[in-house]
């Protein structure tokens, strides 16, 4: 009787885990055929125009993507080119320089930085960075340097404890050979720990690229919303999340308009894919254990 | 080569050396600063606008009330998907699942679902939940909170079901357990304070959330039991009250984000705590 019934249970739990895996499947498949669908009345009508053209007129039924691309790109590459090397500064104290004690602590508190709502970024960029870029570059403040600024404090975490994990693999013997050969900490940093943690260090940079490049909330209390291509990085713009984000809302039965919003985020799948791909599959691949 | 251009090598590198650990250090610090400028910032700013009536009006009256509920019932309903499927699909993973290629797979595209943009998200139960009904609601918001739950679920507890030792399923075996058994009184059992740390830190991950809030639950000024309709929620009210050009709104809104960043750190701190013991 009790046997039955842990078959039964057993059917039950084994086919649930099924069912769990499958939908998960499903799920990522089913995020790109409903964005393709959606997208499609936009695709038909603009075609990959719609990828070059910079027209974003709601009340004349003009769309075109380039000038959130364009934002998003610029805004993007600003935080990167800022956290990278702060980010790898910050990796190579964690693994190669702070004594063992107050390692984890350092950690703890970076990786703390990455928990913090991405809505408390930009409440905080609003209120220091928008000011600061005003004073300091002119313009309204708003644009795409205030927003690569505070995405790259966003990122920075991220590429800090990745990097830091990818380092901290590197073999102690190696390490303990170049000082042995007097090598200085910096000669082990560039010559033992940077070739072989080097893979997992552009990894980490590329997701953090993903990452920003889907950012929303941060960059939308930043970047200044305007649907126009900026002439310098201080004059406001937008990004396709920004874009998404603020108008949702009122697009919400125009079906060129809508759809052409599903355009916009088909691109961000497909280039947020993409890059999380490269860095899986080219630079992050689980090492041999040999 | 001569002891002096030995010498004077020598120094070089030194000083490079001790250079490279000035800037590394001087580049740790100034992270470590951002992280307490944010934390008193929302602190400063948000006892400033920190009273009881935060709690008990509703956005209408410039409380948040309706939407510390509503962010609850959003995310409780998430939970009530995201929850089991993540743990679910994680031990098909680390359990059932024979084939390497297979699982590799799944584990790929579980960290492609990981990576992927929220708004994207977002947008996807927008099309799914909310364009078809012509009306935002509260279940299209739990339900894109819930498909960014179950990626970080299924990944934590992959690793740590993968932690339990050979040996202690064996021995259940040994005595005669199937694998049923085996799995929910003795391997769910040994890994419990890691898979409950997975579900801990999906919760803080999705309780922070916005983006895809925004156009699925969307908002409302007054408590909203119907998930069916727009539900409100604290991380959207937030949004709303920051973007209005009125300071006592705005100070609501800084005591908003410092309740949420309090939860949401506080969970991650948890949630580390848990997985050392």
């Amino acid at each position: 009787m009790n046997r039955a019934k842990n078959k039964v249970a057993e059917i039950i739990f084994f086919n649930a885990t099924r069912v769990s895996v499958t939908l998960v499947l499903v799920a990522l498949l089913a995020i790109f055929v409903s964005l393709l669908y959606k997208a499609y009345p936009a695709f038909s009508e603009f075609g990959f125009g719609f990828i070059t053209s910079s027209a974003w007129d709601t009340n004349k039924g003009e769309f075109g993507a380039l000038s959130s691309i364009y934002g998003t790109v610029v805004s993007t590459f600003i935080a990167m080119l800022l956290a990278t090397p702060v980010a790898i500064g910050i990796a190579i104290f964690l693994t190669q320089i702070a004594p063992h004690k107050i390692r984890n602590f350092f950690s703890i508190n970076i990786e703390l930085l990455a928990a913090i709502p991405s809505i408390v970024y930009g409440m905080w960029g609003f209120i220091y960075f928008v000011p600061l870029v005003r004073d300091v570059f002119g313009g309204t403040g708003f644009g795409l340097l205030t927003g690569g600024m505070v995405l790259a404090v966003m990122i920075l975490p991220f590429i800090a404890s990745v990097s830091r994990d990818a380092m901290a693999t590197t073999p102690e013997i190696l390490k303990e050979s170049a000082y042995a050969l007097g090598a200085t900490r910096f000669d082990t940093i560039k010559d033992v720990v940077f070739p072989y943690a080097k893979s997992g260090i552009i990894g980490s940079v590329i997701l953090a690229l993903g990452r920003a490049f889907g950012e929303t909330m941060a960059v939308a209390f930043l970047i200044g919303g305007i649907s126009k291509l900026p002439e310098s990085i201080t004059d406001p713009a937008t990004s396709i999340p920004v874009a998404l984000a603020t108008q949702f809302g009122e697009a919400m039965g125009n079906e060129i308009y809508e759809s052409s919003l599903f355009y916009l985020a088909l691109i961000l799948f497909v280039i947020s894919f993409a890059s999380i791909a490269v860095a899986k599959f080219v630079f992050l691949r689980r090492r041999d254990t040999k | 080569m001569n002891k002096q251009t030995l010498q004077k090598m020598a120094r070089k590198r030194v000083m490079i050396d001790n250079l490279v650990k000035f800037v590394s250090i001087t580049f740790t610090v100034f992270g470590l600063c951002f992280l307490f400028w944010i934390i008193a910032t929302v602190i400063v700013k948000g006892m400033a606008g920190f009273s009881l009536s935060l709690f008990t009006d509703v956005s209408a009256f410039g409380g948040l009330g309706n939407a510390f509920l509503g962010q609850l019932q959003l995310v409780g309903v998430a939970c009530i998907v995201g929850i089991p499927v993540g743990l679910l699909a994680g031990t098909y993973i680390s359990e059932y699942g024979t084939n390497q290629k297979t699982l590799n797979f799944i584990r790929n595209i579980s960290d492609i679902m990981m990576s992927t943009p929220s708004i994207v998200i977002g947008a996807f139960a927008y099309a799914l939940l909310v364009r078809p009904f012509n009306s935002y609601s509260g279940w299209a918001g739990s339900f894109a909170l819930a498909i960014m739950m179950i990626p970080v679920i299924l990944k934590t507890t992959d690793d740590m079901l993968a932690l339990v030792p050979k040996t202690l399923r064996e021995a259940s075996f040994a005595l005669g357990a199937t694998k049923f058994k085996c799995i929910t009184s003795v391997v769910f059992r040994a890994a419990k304070n890691g898979l409950l740390t997975g579900v801990i830190l999906s919760i803080a991950r999705v309780a922070g959330e916005t983006a895809p809030l925004l156009f699925t639950s969307s908002n409302s000024n007054f408590f909203s039991f119907d998930m069916s309709s727009a539900v409100p929620s604290l991380t959207v009210s937030i949004y709303d009250f920051s973007q209005l050009p009125d300071e006592s709104l705005n100070a609501v809104a800084w005591a908003g984000a410092l309740v949420l960043a309090v939860f949401v750190l506080g969970v991650n701190i948890l949630g580390r705590f848990l997985i050392r013991k």
